[in-house]
């Protein structure tokens, strides 16, 4: 046996999952809370003491970890025109991982200034313009950062003619700078990856150590991302496979939390008709995206605001005053587990709108136009109509009782046919919540965490 | 970078003719412009947005399906609005509806803040000559 360690430093439960290398199979998970505040090793060995009560004491010749800790790792980030660099902006920042506090776009103001001090985000992503394009707005930008008095480290990613130029501004004003490629370096160009591997070196370097968890890197032999960034590169394993092992193709995935939901998408998004124009900026094939404003518990009411009090109702069969009643009872209350039936019944109509809310927002658009040459479709975002696979996670979704129904939200509903979400899927449930385990693993050991998912993912049939 | 000047192309409006413009976009990057093209069904706000991003000196809008007039209109402002108030406006194609003198057509678009004009059938070497002139290239 070869037993390794993945730990996730999440912001409520510090979890554990044990791995045999030379299996290539699951040896068990625990978990404890988390405890950044006072020793992050004291939630981590009351996971580990649980761990070993299952699965004995083991000597773990590796030890990988992720975390979302003490909220995460907290970007701003600023472009030029809202639906381009902007957006190309949040994209990268996502997909590295990150809680997206605001996007601005064109130029920054003073109170703009005012209020990214107030937000003091982890890292800023400066942007805009593409290469030998607009230069006078990221710079002016850059001198606008240079006057805030906080020291976040800054990524310039925008217009490399202006780049050498923001770096000086931000240098001289005492600021920890990073320069590197364009997020769009020509017209509708994506280019997120550099600017997601210099997020992920600071991260590394400066943020562990700024949030309490170096106490605990020493135990650690590697690699620290924050937890989203895991779950996107598990995700992209399961999807694109290995040299010698195929993947499942297209998916989605989902991961409803108490405070945010999660989507993550893994496909190219192209037409499924005939007679398409796609409009927009075109999307990355291993997409996230997250939903602040919609989760179990501390975010219940924004699932009420986006989707309806008459929809809570209709799914969980409780009156409007009685599922209000819940409701305010569990934003505040944000441990409350579904023991009664009742809330039981409210958190399956959360979950599903949640589900859906989510799915609507992540999923492409289509709209009809009627042109003198015929009958056209204008395709907005991913069209992710023959996506066939959706994975659920989450606590809060792994143990559901009637998780198929849940999951089927994630699809097609006839009622919104411009949204573009999978016809039929097939259901996976993440039942031993490994997938930012897996994440972790699939940095080293990809085949093995691939065989690993394909095992423990468990399927709860199809749903239309 | 280079020192290019740069041009945002597209067909306008409704319009779905998507041979002409790819047409364009080789003749004028191979007259030395450095281009960037919308492609078909194309909003005022995205020619905007575009010309905004990569700095363009010149907006060249194209039509054939005789609403060009329609989707025209406004652009200019906008573009005023935009902080775009020196860029170059250019509209081509069929851009009315039926047979009328060009004369009246030029005036009524360059009544509309369009810098040049063309009408059907013009040859893109007569459009590169005028995007020399009016931008100072050789």
């Amino acid at each position: 046996m070869k037993p390794i360690l993945m730990i996730d430093f999440g912001s409520t439960y510090t979890k554990v999952t044990a791995v045999d290398l030379e299996g290539a199979r699951l040896l068990g998970t625990a978990s404890s809370y988390t405890t950044v505040q006072t020793d992050i090793n004291d939630g981590l060995n009351n996971a580990l003491n649980l761990l070993s009560q299952k699965i004995g004491q083991l000597q773990y010749e590796k030890r990988y970890a992720c975390s979302s800790a003490a909220g995460g790792l907290k970007m701003v980030s600023c472009g030029l025109v809202p639906e381009l660099t902007a957006e190309a902006a949040r994209q990268a920042s996502l997909g590295a991982g990150a809680k997206v506090l605001r996007v601005y776009s064109y130029q920054l103001t003073e109170d703009d200034a005012e209020e990214i001090q107030q937000l003091a985000p982890d890292i800023f992503l400066l942007t805009g313009g593409t290469d030998g394009g607009n230069k006078e707005n990221i710079i002016e930008n850059a001198k606008i950062l240079a006057g805030i008095p906080l020291d976040f480290p800054i990524v310039v990613a925008g217009n490399r003619t202006a780049a050498r130029t923001c770096e000086r501004i931000l240098t001289e004003a005492g600021k920890q700078v990073h320069v590197c490629e364009n997020v769009m370096p020509k017209f509708n160009q994506l280019n997120i990856l550099p600017a997601q591997a210099v997020i992920r070196e600071i991260f590394l370097d400066r943020i562990i150590k700024a949030k309490g968890l170096s106490q605990a890197s020493q135990l650690i032999s590697g690699i620290m991302m924050p937890t989203p960034a895991a779950v996107l590169a598990a995700m992209e394993l399961l999807s694109r496979g290995t040299q010698k092992q195929s993947g499942l193709g297209q998916l989605i995935a989902v991961d409803v939390g108490g405070a945010t939901t999660d989507i993550y998408s893994m496909s190219e998004g192209e037409p499924q008709r005939v007679n398409t124009v796609v409009k927009g900026l075109p999307e990355p094939y291993a997409k996230r995206t997250v939903e602040g404003d919609i989760g179990m518990r501390y975010s219940a009411s924004g699932i009420a605001e986006a989707a309806g009090m008459a929809n809570i109702c209709r799914l969980s069969g409780l009156c409007e005053a009685r599922a209000e009643e819940l409701l305010s009872q569990i934003t505040q209350h944000t441990d409350t587990l579904p023991e009664t039936q009742e809330l039981a019944q409210l958190d399956f109509a959360l979950a599903s709108l949640a589900v859906k809310t989510g799915l609507m927002r992540h999923a492409g658009f289509v709209e009809k136009a009627y042109t003198p040459c015929g009958e056209t479709w204008v395709q907005t975002g991913k069209d992710l109509s023959a996506v066939d696979k959706v994975i659920i996670t989450g606590g809060s979704l792994i143990h559901a009782d009637r998780v198929e129904e849940i999951a089927a939200c994630a699809l097609y509903d006839a009622a919104e046919p411009s949204s573009l979400r999978p016809q039929q899927a097939e259901v996976l449930v993440d039942t031993q919540y490994i997938l930012s385990a897996m994440g972790l693993l699939s940095q080293y050991e990809p085949d093995i965490a691939l065989t690993i998912m394909k095992k423990e993912l468990t399927s709860h049939g199809t749903a239309k | 970078m280079s020192d290019k000047k740069k041009l945002v192309i597209g067909v306008i409006g409704a319009d779905v003719h998507a041979v002409g413009i790819q047409i364009l976009y080789h003749a004028f990057e191979d007259a030395g412009f450095e281009v960037t093209n919308l492609g078909v069904m194309v909003s005022q706000e995205e020619y905007i947005a575009a010309a905004v991003e990569t700095a363009a000196d010149a907006i060249i809008v194209s039509s054939l399906y005789g609403h060009g007039e329609l989707d025209c209109r406004g652009l200019r402002e906008k573009c005023d609005e935009a902080g775009l108030s020196e860029i170059l406006l250019y509209v081509g194609g069929n851009i009315v509806v039926g047979k009328q003198p060009f004369d009246e057509v030029e005036g009524r678009f360059k009544k509309m803040g369009f810098d040049r004009v063309f009408g059907p059938g013009t040859p893109p070497e007569e459009t590169i000559k005028a995007l020399k002139e009016d931008l100072h290239v050789e």
